[in-house]
């Protein structure tokens, strides 16, 4: 009992995880210490700065108060790479000299501009900017989380093989069977294997950046799902999946409908399909959590648009409320998508195709 | 509209991030994991099958047993009774033996005794013979001691001739 006593103490106890919430918030909050210490004087509040500010990308990641992490700028310039920390461009407005021009960050975009923090528009074109922003290190965050649950739960399996799931698998282990029993199975049919790594991917990224994203505190608040970039990407991974395993039926069914006269009409439109499937994806996910961001943040601003602290009264309970839908969104999401991916798959490799006869 | 612009950076960390976690996870989570899952119900699959073939093997057995033992008894019932009888007929056939040998033993004992007997009066009847035979001598004696009564017997005997 004594041995490995603490291997089987819980970390993720509740009482735990309250504590943690609870200690954080003895440390003052971004808005707080933004909104209630304006520069020069009374500064209006304005929510959709503060909102817009959040939804978007950024170059460092907030942690506590005024602490926030630096991260790598990487500039592809005509000129050739260049890297900075983005330390040097704090506060914002701040102009840092680099190897080949000069940066300042305006609403958090790199601009290069002259010493007087004037905009050089013509040189702005000239640079790629492939920083490491939160984003993206929220990104890589949430991926070694995945790497490690699941590497740990495979080789719970090599351990215990033909054994009862436990522990992190019985955790993970509906989610899996969830998606290969429910998702892959019936809609692309005896071929779904082969389909699997790319549903549960793209199932358990979305998943976790989502439920990442409305943690309020630091190793979440980040907005990834909800940023067009990441949704483009997916669905053009999707895109590219759906129509290089497409078969001949899918192929026909586009360029050959049935009856010949609707030849000029249905193979633009089929043609229009084959885009507008992955774009529809694309903007559901981002707008859903977006809408998500911006519903809560909006009910926290409340408090700050009446100046009173009497208004949290109304807005927590809603915020708790709209976390609540939020939490359900971030599953409902990720399972429309891989649903929605395996549906498109299995149109696109379905062996016998009806074709409506008219 | 800033919003909805897919920026090129973060454009390009997803697509490579995304790729290289789809490929670790794919080959060293989703296979195994997958491929366990599957192991696992196969092998409760045919644990299940064979749990039942055992089920039915053994009511087979126990219906086979039943069988044996239903026989077994019978069989028994069978000898025991085939015992008693062996057992009386044993009986019945050793008293029958008994008696006979009794019977003839008895037989023989009269036989003996009725030879024993015949020889006994024999000896007797010898016994007899003899001993008048002595009186008979012993009183003819007395009775032929004087001259006249001789006489008078041949003379007797004599006219007994002549009447003849």
């Amino acid at each position: 009992m004594i041995n490995g006593s603490i291997l089987k103490t819980k970390i993720f106890n509740i009482t735990l995880i309250c504590a943690f919430f609870l200690a954080l918030g003895a440390f003052p909050t971004k808005a707080l210490s933004q909104e209630n210490k304006p520069e020069g004087g009374e500064k209006k509040f304005n929510p959709q700065e503060i909102i817009m500010e959040h939804i978007a990308d950024k170059h460092e990641w907030h942690m506590y108060g005024k602490s926030y992490l630096p991260l790598p700028i990487i500039l592809y310039t005509d000129k050739g790479l260049e890297t900075f920390s983005s330390a040097h461009l704090q506060p914002q407005g701040t102009v840092y000299a680099g190897k080949y021009y000069s940066y300042m960050l305006v609403n958090n975009k790199i601009k290069v501009a002259d010493v007087n923090g004037k905009i050089d528009e013509a040189n702005n074109k000239k640079v790629l900017d492939f920083s490491i922003t939160q984003n993206v290190a929220s990104m890589w965050m949430t991926g070694i989380i995945l790497i490690l649950v699941f590497f740990s739960m495979s080789s719970a399996y090599r351990k215990r093989p033909g054994k009862g799931p436990k522990g992190i698998q019985s955790w993970m282990e509906p989610l899996v069977l969830f998606i290969r029993d429910d998702v892959a199975l019936p809609n692309i049919g005896v071929k779904y294997k082969a389909y699997m790594p790319l549903l549960l991917t793209i199932f358990f990224f979305i998943l976790i950046n989502n439920i990442f994203g409305m943690i309020p505190v630091f190793p979440g608040a980040f907005n990834l799902t909800g940023n067009i970039a990441v949704t483009l990407v997916l669905s053009v991974i999707v895109l590219l999946v759906v129509n290089l395993k497409a078969n001949k039926y899918y192929w026909k069914h586009i360029f050959v409908p049935n009856p010949w006269w609707l030849f000029p009409i249905m193979i633009p439109v089929e043609i229009v399909s084959i885009f507008s499937k992955p774009i529809a994806l694309m903007i559901r996910l981002f707008a859903n959590i977006t809408a998500g961001h911006i519903i809560v943040l909006s009910l926290i601003s409340l408090i700050y648009i009446f100046g009173t602290q009497w208004a949290a009264v109304v807005s927590v309970p809603f915020t708790v409320f709209i976390d609540c839908i939020e939490v359900l969104v971030a599953f409902l999401q990720a399972y429309i998508f891989t649903m929605l991916t395996s549906l498109f798959i299995g149109m696109a490799i379905q062996e016998h195709h009806d074709h409506e006869v008219i | 509209m800033e919003l909805v612009t897919p920026e090129v950076g973060l454009v390009f960390w997803t697509l490579i991030s995304f790729l290289i976690l789809l490929f670790l996870l794919g080959k060293f989570a989703w296979k195994p994991i997958l491929a366990a899952i599957n192991e696992r119900e196969q092998s409760i699959e045919t644990a299940l099958s064979r749990a039942e073939a055992v089920k039915e093997e053994m009511a087979r057995l126990t219906g086979e047993n039943e069988a044996l033992l239903k026989s077994a008894r019978a069989e028994r019932d069978a000898i025991l009774s085939e015992a008693t009888k062996v057992k009386n007929q044993i009986i019945s056939d050793a008293k029958d033996a008994a008696q006979k040998e009794g019977s003839r033993q008895i037989e023989l004992a009269r036989i003996e005794i009725n030879n024993q007997k015949a020889i006994a009066m024999a000896d007797v009847k010898n016994q007899v013979a003899s001993l008048s035979l002595e009186i008979a001598e012993k009183v003819l004696r007395k009775q032929f001691e004087d001259q006249k009564k001789q006489d008078e017997l041949v003379k007797d005997l004599l006219r007994d001739v002549k009447l003849s």
